[in-house]
C-alpha cells in the first residue's frame, strides 16, 4: 500500500493540510502539522502568479520568494519531511512554470528523489496533460487533478482519467481561501464523482473552522485545509507552528469524530 | 528556415490550439468547461453569416473602417530608401487597433447571453476599447488595471468611467499588466455563469490567440487588397511593433503565405536588451507556461515570472502571443527590438515629417522602419501598421525629452 492509500484506509476522513513552502519556519510549520494530527501534507511550491488562489495564499507566495525560496529549496523541504516523516504522504501543489522549467523530467525525477508522492498542477488540464502527467507516471508520482463544480458529468470521466492518489473536489468556483460551499451541494458532487471513480475524493476551498472539517468529513473521503493555515504563518511568523498544532489539533478531532 | 516549413502558415493553430509546441490550454480545470464552450461557440459564429455581417457593419460605420493606406511620402524622402507606407489603425474610434477584437468578442458575449463583461488593462487603451462596446451594447464592465498604471494613465481610467466602466486598481503581486490579467482570472473564475472575459491581445487560452487573431486580421485583409489596388503589387517588408502582439498578427497573417513579403516584429528593447529592463520576450526570454498558454516568457531560472520594462506601457507585458513563439522558431517572421531613446526618435520622427502623433508603441516600430528603409532601394516598399495615436503618451514624452507641462 503507497503512503496515500495508507491516508485514505483509515476510519476517518483524511486530513490534508497546506502550507507554502518557504514561507516561515517551514521545517517546524510541517512538523507541526503533523504532530496535530494531519494525514497529508501539502506543500505549496511558491509562484510569482498565482492565478487560482485568494489574498491569503498570494500573499505567503510573495513571502516565501521575497525570502529567495527556489525550485531547489523547495525539494530541500521535502527531502528533510521525508528524513522525519518516512510515513506521512507529501504532495507538491504548483503551477505549472515553475515545475517544467528545467524539463518536466527532471522535476518528476528530482521530486521522486525527495519523497514526493504526489503533485497538483493547478494549471496544467487533462488536456495538457503531456506537459507534466508522463513524467510524474513514470517516477512513480501521482498527478492529482482538481474537479470542480463546473466539472460536469459529461466532462467528469476525462478529469478523472489519468488521475492517481485521489482526486481533488474543488468545492466552489472561485479562488482559493473565500466562502465555503453548502454542504448538501459538496454532498451531491462527491457521491457524483464516487459513483464514476474509487479513487478517494477529498474537498477543498474555503475550510477556516473545525466545525466546517467535520461536516465535510462526513461526506468526503478527506478533507483540505490550507488559507487557514497559511494566515497563521503569515501573522505569526516563527511563533506559527505552536497555533498551527492548536488548529491542527482541533480539525483532526473533528474530523475523527464526524462519522461516529 | 527549418527543414520542416509548413505548406502553409496560415492553418494554425491545431485543434488543441497549438502552434506548433506553443499555445495550449493551460488554465485551471473550473475554467476548462469555458473555455472549450467559448470554442464552440466562436466556432458556430464563425459559420454563421449574419455575425460576420454585424462585425462588418460596426466595423464600417462604428469604428470607421477601412482606415487609409498612406503613402508617407516626405518620411520616404528623408530617409532615403525603401517607399514607407502606413497602414491607418490610429484614425480608428479610441484611436487604436484594440477595438477591432473588441467588437467582435462583444458580439461573441451577446451571442453567449453572458451579461457581464471583464478586461485587464496596462495603459488603458484596451480598457477604453472594451468599456466603449461595453457602452454601445449596454453591458456592465469591469475593467482590472495594476494600482500603478491607475496613477500613470489618469485620462485613460476617467475615459472608462465616462463610458460607465468601473475600473478596479490592482494591488495584488506587484500591481501591474500581469497582476491585473491575474486579477481578471480570479474574477472569472468565481463568476463563471454570466462573465465573458474580453482578452486584448493574442494570448491567453485557446481559442483567445486564434480569436484575436482573426478579428485583427481585418488590417491586414484591407492592407493588402488596398495595395494591391494602389500598386499592383505586395510590400517587400510588413513592420509592426509587438506587446502581446495582436496588431502586428493583424497586419501579418494574411500576408504569411506571400512568400516573398519579409516581415518584422519589433519588440521594446526599454533600456537595452543587456541591461534585463526590457519586454523582448522572443529575443531575450525563454519558453514557458504563463496565463494559460505556452509561449516566450521572461522569468528566471526557476520559472518565476520577471516583470519587464518600457517606456510604453502597452507593450509592457511579460509574455508574448504563441502564434509569435511559432512564426519565430519556424523562421518566417523576423524579431527585433528597438530602446526608449530610439522609439523616441521615431516618434518625433513621424510627427515632423508626417504630421502624425504616433503612440509610443508603434514608435517602436517607426524606427526600425527608419533602420531598413534606409538599406532598401527605392522600388521597395515597406508597409507598417500605425497601430494607435499619441495623444494619449504626450505627457510621458513630455517628461522624457524635459519639457514641464
Amino acid at each position: 500500500m503507497t503512503r496515500l492509500e495508507s491516508a485514505f484506509s483509515k476510519p476517518h476522513a483524511a486530513f490534508v493540510a497546506f502550507i507554502t513552502a518557504g514561507d516561515g519556519d517551514t521545517a517546524a510549520n510541517l512538523d507541526a502539522l503533523v504532530a496535530g494530527g494531519a494525514n497529508v501534507i501539502e506543500l505549496g511550491m511558491p509562484f510569482t502568479d498565482p492565478m487560482a488562489d485568494g489574498p491569503a495564499i498570494q500573499s505567503a507566495n510573495l513571502r516565501s520568494l521575497a525570502k529567495g525560496t527556489t525550485t531547489q529549496t523547495v525539494l530541500m523541504i521535502a527531502n528533510e519531511f521525508r528524513a522525519r516523516h518516512p510515513d506521512v504522504p507529501l504532495v507538491l501543489m504548483g503551477y505549472a512554470n515553475p515545475m517544467i522549467r528545467r524539463g518536466a523530467q527532471w522535476f518528476a525525477e528530482h521530486a521522486a528523489g525527495a519523497g514526493v508522492d504526489g503533485v497538483i498542477c493547478v494549471d496544467i488540464p487533462p488536456e495538457e496533460d503531456d506537459t507534466l502527467g508522463p513524467a510524474l507516471r513514470a517516477a512513480g508520482i501521482a498527478p492529482i487533478r482538481l474537479s470542480t463544480p463546473t466539472t460536469d458529468a459529461a466532462r467528469l470521466p476525462t478529469v478523472i482519467e489519468g488521475s492517481e492518489g485521489f482526486l481533488y473536489y474543488v468545492s466552489v468556483a472561485g479562488i482559493t481561501g473565500k466562502q465555503q460551499a453548502a454542504i448538501d451541494s459538496i454532498e451531491a458532487n462527491v457521491s457524483r464523482i464516487k459513483q464514476s471513480t474509487d479513487l478517494p475524493v477529498a474537498v477543498g476551498f474555503g475550510v477556516r473552522t473545525p466545525e466546517q472539517a467535520a461536516e465535510i468529513a462526513k461526506v468526503a473521503d478527506g478533507v483540505v485545509v490550507g488559507s487557514a493555515f497559511v494566515d497563521l504563518v503569515g501573522e505569526f511568523g516563527t511563533d506559527a507552528p505552536a497555533k498551527l498544532q492548536e488548529l491542527t489539533s482541533a480539525m483532526a478531532s473533528a474530523i475523527a469524530k464526524a462519522r461516529s | 528556415m527549418n527543414e520542416t516549413t509548413p505548406n502553409s502558415f496560415r492553418t494554425q493553430p491545431d485543434d488543441r490550439g497549438h502552434f506548433g509546441e506553443f499555445g495550449g490550454r493551460y488554465v485551471a480545470e473550473t475554467l476548462m468547461p469555458l473555455i472549450l464552450n467559448l470554442e464552440r461557440e466562436y466556432r458556430a459564429a464563425q459559420a454563421d453569416p449574419a455575425f460576420a455581417a454585424e462585425f462588418d457593419d460596426l466595423l464600417e460605420h462604428y469604428v470607421g473602417r477601412p482606415s487609409p493606406l498612406y503613402f508617407a511620402e516626405r518620411l520616404t524622402e528623408a530617409l532615403g530608401g525603401a517607399q514607407v507606407w502606413f497602414k491607418r489603425d490610429e484614425l480608428n474610434h479610441t484611436g487604436a487597433h484594440k477595438i477591432n477584437n473588441c467588437i467582435g468578442q462583444i458580439l461573441l458575449a451577446k451571442r453567449m447571453g453572458k451579461t457581464r463583461i471583464i478586461a485587464e488593462t496596462g495603459a488603458g487603451q484596451h480598457g477604453v476599447a472594451t468599456a466603449t462596446v461595453c457602452a454601445r451594447f449596454g453591458l456592465p464592465c469591469i475593467v482590472y488595471m495594476g494600482a500603478e498604471d491607475v496613477k500613470r494613465q489618469s485620462p485613460n481610467v476617467f475615459r472608462m468611467k465616462l463610458l460607465g466602466a468601473e475600473v478596479v486598481p490592482v494591488t495584488s503581486g506587484r500591481g501591474t499588466l500581469k497582476d491585473a490579467m491575474n486579477d481578471a482570472l480570479r474574477d472569472w473564475v468565481a463568476n463563471v455563469h454570466d462573465t465573458f472575459y474580453i482578452i486584448g491581445t493574442a494570448a491567453g487560452p485557446h481559442p483567445y490567440p486564434e480569436m484575436v487573431r482573426n478579428f485583427q486580421s481585418v488590417i491586414g485583409t484591407e492592407a493588402r487588397a488596398q495595395m494591391l489596388e494602389r500598386t499592383e503589387r505586395l510590400p517587400d517588408l510588413l513592420v509592426a511593433c509587438i506587446g502581446g502582439g495582436s496588431n502586428a498578427l493583424g497586419l501579418f497573417h494574411p500576408f504569411l503565405d506571400d512568400t516573398d513579403v519579409k516581415m518584422l516584429g519589433v519588440e521594446a528593447a526599454g533600456h537595452g536588451l543587456e541591461t534585463g529592463e526590457h519586454n523582448a520576450s522572443l529575443l531575450g526570454g525563454s519558453p514557458g507556461i504563463l496565463h494559460g498558454n505556452k509561449t516566450y516568457l521572461l522569468q528566471d531560472e526557476n520559472g518565476q515570472i520577471d516583470e519587464g520594462y518600457s517606456i510604453s506601457a502597452g507593450l509592457d507585458y511579460p509574455g508574448i502571443g504563441p502564434e509569435h513563439a511559432w512564426l519565430k522558431e519556424s523562421g518566417r517572421v523576423e524579431y527585433t527590438a528597438v530602446t526608449d531613446e530610439q522609439a523616441l526618435e521615431g516618434f518625433q520622427l513621424l510627427c515632423r515629417t508626417e504630421g502624425i502623433i504616433p503612440a509610443l508603441e508603434p514608435s517602436h516600430a517607426v524606427h526600425a522602419v527608419a533602420e531598413r528603409a534606409k538599406q532598401m532601394s527605392e522600388d521597395q516598399i515597406i508597409l507598417m501598421n500605425l497601430c494607435g495615436r499619441g495623444d494619449k503618451d504626450i505627457f510621458t514624452v513630455a517628461e522624457k525629452l524635459g519639457v514641464e507641462m
